[in-house]
């Protein structure tokens, strides 16, 4: 019998050398979803998001992707599987140009050209500006530019599950508007999302469901809207 | 005096090109991994002997005993990485450095057990017959270092610019984190660099011995220009370190013949210190800071 989600994190753990960061993650994100999770600095948002990746290695506790265990997958194995992360504080290839960028995204897709072609004028026509940059060394565009070369860069590996770290961390307001209105588009379009935020008023204005991470604990779980209207909620994350 | 300089020139950019690829060897390493790979002077030393030891030992010929020694120096460099360098991984420069001195001295006694401490000549590749350019005369085995180095720095700048997995490369040297995200397979890219230096640096070892002849521990010497020039063009930046091999060879050249070959050596470490105190980056280095 396949599960109805896509993901399904049981029980995990995480540990930096001795300092335990997850303590027995479990939610799980049903295929056509967005779901974010939020929480305050130091939570363990991003050590989940680099667990599931395969990036930082479980201690514990299952992933299951797919009705496929990934907690031991190799992390190019897991992005060839789907998943694509785009990481806190972007990190661009900064030396490389933007089309390089864009195009190491496309990896998995190296054996296919043409195809890679085609997927890059999607991603162009998504931000026209990175098309115009395309020559320009990474490290040279501003904070909105590399946020949006960043995602632009995970879309390539066509993923069936887009992980996104604080994708609206240090942006402007009107850019961090623009970032979260792709977001919610990419979902339209049915990418399932997973959204890292500690800007929670943002990400569960869009979200469908939303998760509180707290000390790598999942407290609460809920409907995104419930949890906007949630008063310990309002009070400890969305700041009145 | 004109045709003298010629020929310190010419005899320069010969030992340049040799120096050029151990550089880019440990370029392509520190790039890669941040390791700074002193066995690189030993895949020069083994690359020459074996290819002596099969073709003199073993009847085989030449150019066949060159490809099987570049093939086992590749295997060698590839064993470096996945049991010395991987399992290191997280550790300081200093341990993985203190690694890689340790590997230089094993493959060093491994060949002073396999081969003693004689010293070995190898066939010129095309005869011995100098060619005149003006007084100046060249041998066609200088011609093999010329060609062959400019052969392989091109393969390798193709290789980083115009290839998938140069560009891996690159990015896994950029940031790893994001290289794993992106979904490259970094321990294999890491392999590729290594075997890729073991790659040049026997080849020169190679392309080089029928002049300079080799030793056991002929590395030693080879390793620490080959570093020198990495240092002088910059670290980070492969064709920096062609630069610098380049113009190591020719200072050391001109020094040995205008002033005196007893401070050849002296020289070219003296111009080192002095690019470290006044260009820490190297000649042709980006400020640090743009690595990030
Ligand atoms: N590389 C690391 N080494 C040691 N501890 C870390 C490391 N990265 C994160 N941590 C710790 O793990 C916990 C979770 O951090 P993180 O996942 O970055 O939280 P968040 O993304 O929610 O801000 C924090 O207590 C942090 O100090
Ligand atoms: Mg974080």
């Amino acid at each position: 019998m396949p599960s109805e989600a896509l993901l399904k994190i049981a029980g995990l753990t995480a540990h930096y050398g001795p300092i335990q960061a997850l303590h027995g993650i479990s939610l799980e994100v049903k295929p056509g979803e967005l779901v974010a999770i939020v929480g305050a600095n130091g939570a363990g948002k991003t050590t989940l998001l680099l667990t599931l990746s395969g990036v930082q290695r479980a201690s514990g506790g299952s992933i299951s992707f797919d009705d496929r265990e990934i907690s031991r997958m190799a992390s190019h194995k897991i992005v060839q599987s789907g998943i694509c992360h785009v990481p806190e504080g972007r990190q661009v290839f900064a030396p490389l140009s933007v089309e390089d960028n864009l195009r190491l995204g496309g990896y998995s897709l190296r054996s296919d050209q043409d195809r890679l072609d085609q997927e890059l004028d999607g991603i162009y026509q998504l931000f026209p500006i990175l098309k115009e940059k395309r020559k320009q060394t990474a490290g040279t565009l501003s904070g909105g530019q590399q946020q949006m070369l960043a995602i632009g860069r995970a879309l390539l590996g066509r993923p069936r599950l887009l992980l996104l770290d604080e994708p609206s961390m240090g942006l402007a307001p009107l850019l961090v508007e623009e970032i979260f209105r792709v977001i919610r588009e990419l979902n339209d379009k049915g990418v399932t999302i997973l959204l890292v935020e500690q800007n929670a008023n943002a990400a569960l204005r869009i979200a469908d469901r939303g998760y509180v991470l707290e000390t790598g604990r999942v407290i609460l779980g809920a409907a995104a809207d419930e949890l906007l209207a949630d008063e310990a909620v309002r009070r400890a994350y969305l700041g009145h | 005096m004109f045709d003298q300089i010629l020929q310190f020139i010419l005899t320069g950019i010969t030992v340049g090109a040799t120096y050029a690829l151990v550089a880019l060897g440990f370029a392509i390493i520190y790039n890669a991994s941040d390791v700074v790979n002193f066995s690189q002077g030993e895949f020069v030393m083994l690359g020459a002997m074996s290819t002596i030891a099969l073709s003199a030992g073993n009847g085989l010929p030449l150019w066949l005993a060159a490809a099987c020694s570049v093939a086992m120096v590749i295997c060698v460099g590839l064993m470096l990485q996945r049991f010395a360098i991987a399992p290191a991984r997280g550790a300081s420069v200093v341990t993985t450095i203190i690694i890689t001195i340790g590997a230089s001295i094993f493959l060093r006694g491994l060949a002073l057990l396999l081969w003693g401490k004689d010293i070995f000549g190898m066939p010129h590749f095309s005869g011995e017959v100098p060619l005149r350019i003006g007084e100046a005369t060249l041998l066609p085995q200088n011609l093999w270092v010329m060609g062959g180095a400019s052969v392989l720095v091109l393969g390798v700048h193709y290789f980083f610019n115009h290839t998938t997995h140069g560009k891996a490369i690159l990015a896994c040297s950029c940031n790893r984190t994001a290289a794993h995200l992106v979904g490259i397979n970094v321990g294999m890219m890491m392999l590729i660099a290594y075997g890729l230096s073991a790659l040049l640096g026997s080849l020169a070892g190679i392309l080089v011995a029928p002049i300079t002849f080799t030793s056991y521990d002929a590395g030693v010497m080879l390793g620490l220009k080959g570093f020198s020039a990495a240092i002088l063009g910059g670290m980070g930046n492969p064709m920096g370190a062609v630069a610098g091999g380049l113009l190591l060879g020719l200072i050391e050249s001109l020094a040995a013949g205008l002033i005196s070959s007893g401070y050849k050596d002296a020289i070219g470490f003296v111009i080192l210190l002095l690019v470290l105190f006044f260009r820490p980056s190297g000649l042709f280095g980006k400020a640090s800071a743009e690595r990030v």
